[in-house]
């Protein structure tokens, strides 16, 4: 990595924009991430801590899918990579599902903490299934999609936006903008925002509860998975490991947007990518998940409510 | 099943359509991740197909469902209830006794077949099934004759007992009868299994009194294993002098990672405790010029009998030499126990006085209802730093600890999942109950530690099965299932420390609703 500021300012300007575009690639695959934790938080008001292994789950699910449909002789790319993405989300939304089944439903009228116990207890069980399944190591895979842009050349510093850089921004965009026409103009989108409001409400206005709280939970696995594809293509290698720490630096992406609101979650994923991906550049790189750490500390303390969310009534 | 006919063909194909459905999904859930397998070549990552595995999981998830719906969730006797019924009080009709007789017999038959066959695996199910209905007629037998004994208290006093006896017992019998008994072994289970027992009640007061959830709590232990360590290497300073320094300094850290959260509440503070507990490591693992980072700090000193070592000789005069006994390495361990035991019950005690206390009754009174507690004119702010700052010093304590036990530290030994074991002892054990965390400490650790252990599960699943692989795989199983099946705990009354009139029973219904 260059030391920015050696010589003129110009050299300093394009490294600090290529940072800038690195921050965003990355800060989209959190906010895909966050999206799962921001609707789940605010339609049953729990942490679901078990997203982000259901992020790597899915991360595995693309790279073994995309291994074998590679076996089986699909070899054009763009092909290969659509019919990963369908099926990753796919599977990926049946693990979602049966996370909530199995974990969350039968706690859902229980105290405040037990979700959060078994949710604890989920992310303990899916990291040691996939350790158990497929092996401890990590998992690397050539890189599938490679070349760029050369944006703007300052010096002897050239500012590039790769290929998967264009892919991970346009993907996120699109499913973005799938997902509010989704919750803005489908039933389904009601029946959540209703949920959200008041459940017991929803429920007495004929809104099934349970498929709706489950189809919540269906769509942030399935948006994880488009996640774990992209994780895996950007960073070309995976672990068992992986959804921990993307996970808290994801939750701290939808607290920072505001919980509970989805633009929200987009724009905290987008401020914590950056944040982090400065701090590497032009800090320490041992230190950057303290960066994200203490910011979602600082996040929580100053501002509860994040950037777009609503404060949150208290009552006694 | 005693409607004849129709209806149990109509329940065996409502049965056989959901498990069916089950089918489905366990094949979608474990086609590719179980189905297939990653290995590293040369060239790159290949796949290699491991239909059998794949066929075995589906099956396990079909059959057993389909067995689940068949006796037990949809049939009008479950087989289940003569089993439950061991554990309780109402009377056994026929059925149970039918069940029962035929489960035992079964287990009789199979121990015999297994012995001719020479299969330990299936001698040790035989016997351990046996065991169980053993354990339940006996239970159910002394509560019949003795049907008013306060058990709880004869529990309590039963296990200070067992735990104050046990190290002297068994190592007077090994001496004297050389029975051969692990007793190294068993020393250093139960000093783990101690370590955990005070840890749980230190988070308890956190967690289960004050009702503040704190997913960072190694971050304490961190702090407090951390100075002594680096006390002792740097200025030779002894265990004794350093245990309440630790304590001291895991305490002031209580409050420094305290007071940011003051305003936070629930989830919310469970994250940003779980961030402090990470920052804390990440810091121990790159502040290499103090910590010495990932390789961690070694050559901690033990501690010593009022100045006396444990060692067959030192510069001065060793414990063995003073009271002119023959040195044995077990006698450093049996200290250690009873330090750590002293320690826990000092855990226990502080506790239970605190809990007499004004500040203990804030705590508790916070945790039921914080707006209610703070227009009562309680200070919440020195409430929950008070709660912070005792729970620091006792996962400190701990943390001294561990850290002259060990011998060696490293961060290694502080990450997230330490948090969420003894979290989930502390709610497992039925938040703020002291004999159900004990309890909890106990099975958890004894079954994380038994899984180490298992000659019989090799010869089950083949010689090349490692159990330590699946360890923490079903602690995860077994901390959902428990929470699923019994959300309040294992012990689920909490009686509160404080009642107006008289003592009054909670009904099961206003528990079950977290009224209670």
């Amino acid at each position: 990595m260059p030391e920015p500021g050696e010589g003129e300012a110009g050299v300093f300007m394009a490294y600090f924009l290529q940072q800038l575009i690195n921050g965003i690639a990355l800060g989209s695959i959190y906010g895909l991430i966050a999206i799962g934790y921001t609707m789940v938080y605010g339609i049953i008001g729990m942490i679901n801590f078990a997203h982000g292994d259901i992020f790597m789950v899915g991360a595995f699910i693309a790279l073994i899918a995309f291994l074998a449909v590679l076996s089986i002789g699909i070899t054009m790319i763009p092909l290969a990579l659509l019919i990963v993405l369908v099926v990753a989300m796919l599977l990926t939304a049946v693990w979602g599902w049966t996370v909530e089944r199995v974990a969350y439903r039968p706690l859902r009228e229980s105290f405040r903490l037990a979700p959060l116990i078994t949710a604890i207890g989920m992310s303990i069980v899916l990291q040691n299934f996939i350790q158990v399944s497929q092996g401890a190591r990590v998992k690397p895979l050539q890189p599938v999609i490679t070349g760029g842009f050369e944006f703007f050349k300052q010096g002897d510093f050239t500012v590039i936006i790769s290929n998967i850089q264009i892919l991970i921004v346009a993907t996120t965009l699109v499913l973005m903008g799938v997902f509010w026409l989704i919750i803005s103009r489908t039933a389904l989108g009601r029946a959540q925002r209703a949920c959200e409001q008041d459940r017991l409400m929803a429920s007495l206005s004929g809104v099934d509860v349970d498929r709706t709280i489950s189809l919540t939970f269906v769509i942030g696995a399935a948006l994880a998975a488009v996640a774990g594809l992209l994780y895996l293509l950007y960073y070309g290698v995976i672990d068992f490991y992986i959804g921990f720490i993307v996970g808290i630096k994801a939750f701290t992406a939808a607290v920072f947007g505001g919980i509970g609101s989805l633009p929200g979650a987009m724009l905290g994923g987008l401020v914590i990518g950056l944040i982090e991906t400065f701090w590497s550049a032009y800090f320490t790189i041992e230190y950057k998940d303290v960066a994200a750490f203490s910011m979602l500390a600082i996040v929580l303390i100053f501002f509860p409510t994040g950037l777009l969310g609503r404060p949150e009534v208290e009552k006694v | 099943m005693a409607e004849p006919g129709t209806s149990f063909g109509q329940g065996l194909k409502s049965a056989l359509t959901d498990s069916l459905l089950a089918g489905i999904i366990a094949f979608a859930l474990f086609s590719l991740v179980l189905g297939l397998r990653t290995v590293d070549n040369v060239t790159g990552l290949t796949l290699r197909p491991r239909p059998m595995l794949l066929l075995v999981a589906v099956g396990i998830v079909f059959f057993g469902r389909l067995l689940l719906n068949l006796f037990v969730w949809q049939a009008e006797h479950p087989l289940t209830t003569p089993f439950a019924k061991l554990f309780r009080r109402d009377p056994f009709d026929k059925r149970d006794v039918v069940v029962l007789g035929a489960t035992a017999l079964l287990a009789v038959a199979g121990f015999i077949l297994a012995a001719l066959l020479d299969a330990p695996a299936y001698e040790l199910i035989g016997v351990a099934v046996l065991v169980f209905i053993g354990l339940g007629l006996l239970r159910r037998a002394v509560v019949h004759m003795f049907p008013n004994l306060p058990w709880g208290r004869i529990f309590v006093v039963g296990g200070i007992l067992f735990a104050l006896f046990f190290p002297l017992t068994t190592f007077g019998l090994e001496k004297a009868f050389h029975l051969g008994l692990p007793l190294r072994y068993w020393f250093d289970l139960a000093i783990l299994v101690l370590t955990y027992v005070m840890l749980g009640w230190g988070l308890n007061i956190v967690v289960g009194l004050a009702g503040l959830l704190d997913l960072g709590y190694v971050a304490f232990y961190a702090v407090g294993a951390y100075t002594f360590a680096l006390l002792a290497t740097h200025f030779g300073l002894g265990f004794w002098l350093c245990l309440p320094i630790a304590g001291f300094a895991a305490a002031l850290w209580g409050v420094i990672l305290g007071f940011p959260v003051l305003r936070l509440r629930g989830d919310y503070l469970a994250i940003v405790t779980l961030a402090f507990g990470e920052i804390v490591r990440i810091i121990l693992l790159n502040w290499t010029e103090v910590t010495n980072g990932p390789n961690g700090i070694s050559s901690i000193p033990k501690p010593t009998f009022f100045g006396l070592p444990f060692a067959p000789f030192a510069g001065g005069t060793t414990f063995s030499q003073f009271f002119g006994i023959k040195y044995d390495p077990l006698q450093g361990i049996i200290f250690l126990y009873y330090v750590i035991l002293a320690l826990a019950f000092l855990t226990n005690l502080v506790t239970l006085r605190l809990r007499r206390l004004p500040i203990g009754r804030a705590w508790e009174a916070m945790r039921e209802d914080e707006i209610a507690c703070r227009s009562l004119g309680i200070n919440t702010t020195i409430t929950k730093l008070t709660a912070f700052a005792t729970g620091a010093m006792f996962g400190g304590l701990a943390g001294s600890f561990f850290a002259t036990r060990q011998g060696f530290i490293s961060p290694e030994s502080f990450t997230f999942i330490e948090s969420a074991i003894i979290l989930a002892i502390v709610v497992l054990g039925g938040m703020g109950s002291q004999l159900g965390v004990a309890i909890a400490a106990v099975v958890m650790v004894g079954g994380f530690e038994a899984l180490r252990h298992t000659e019989g599960l090799q010869s089950f699943f083949g010689a090349g099965f490692d159990p330590a692989l699946y360890r923490m795989l079903l602690f995860g199983i077994a901390m959902v299932g428990i929470m699923v099946w019994r959300p309040r705990g294992i012990i689920a009354s909490r009686s509160p420390s404080i009642v107006l009139d008289k003592t009054r029973a909670v009904a099961p219904e206003l528990v079950e609703q977290g009224r209670a």
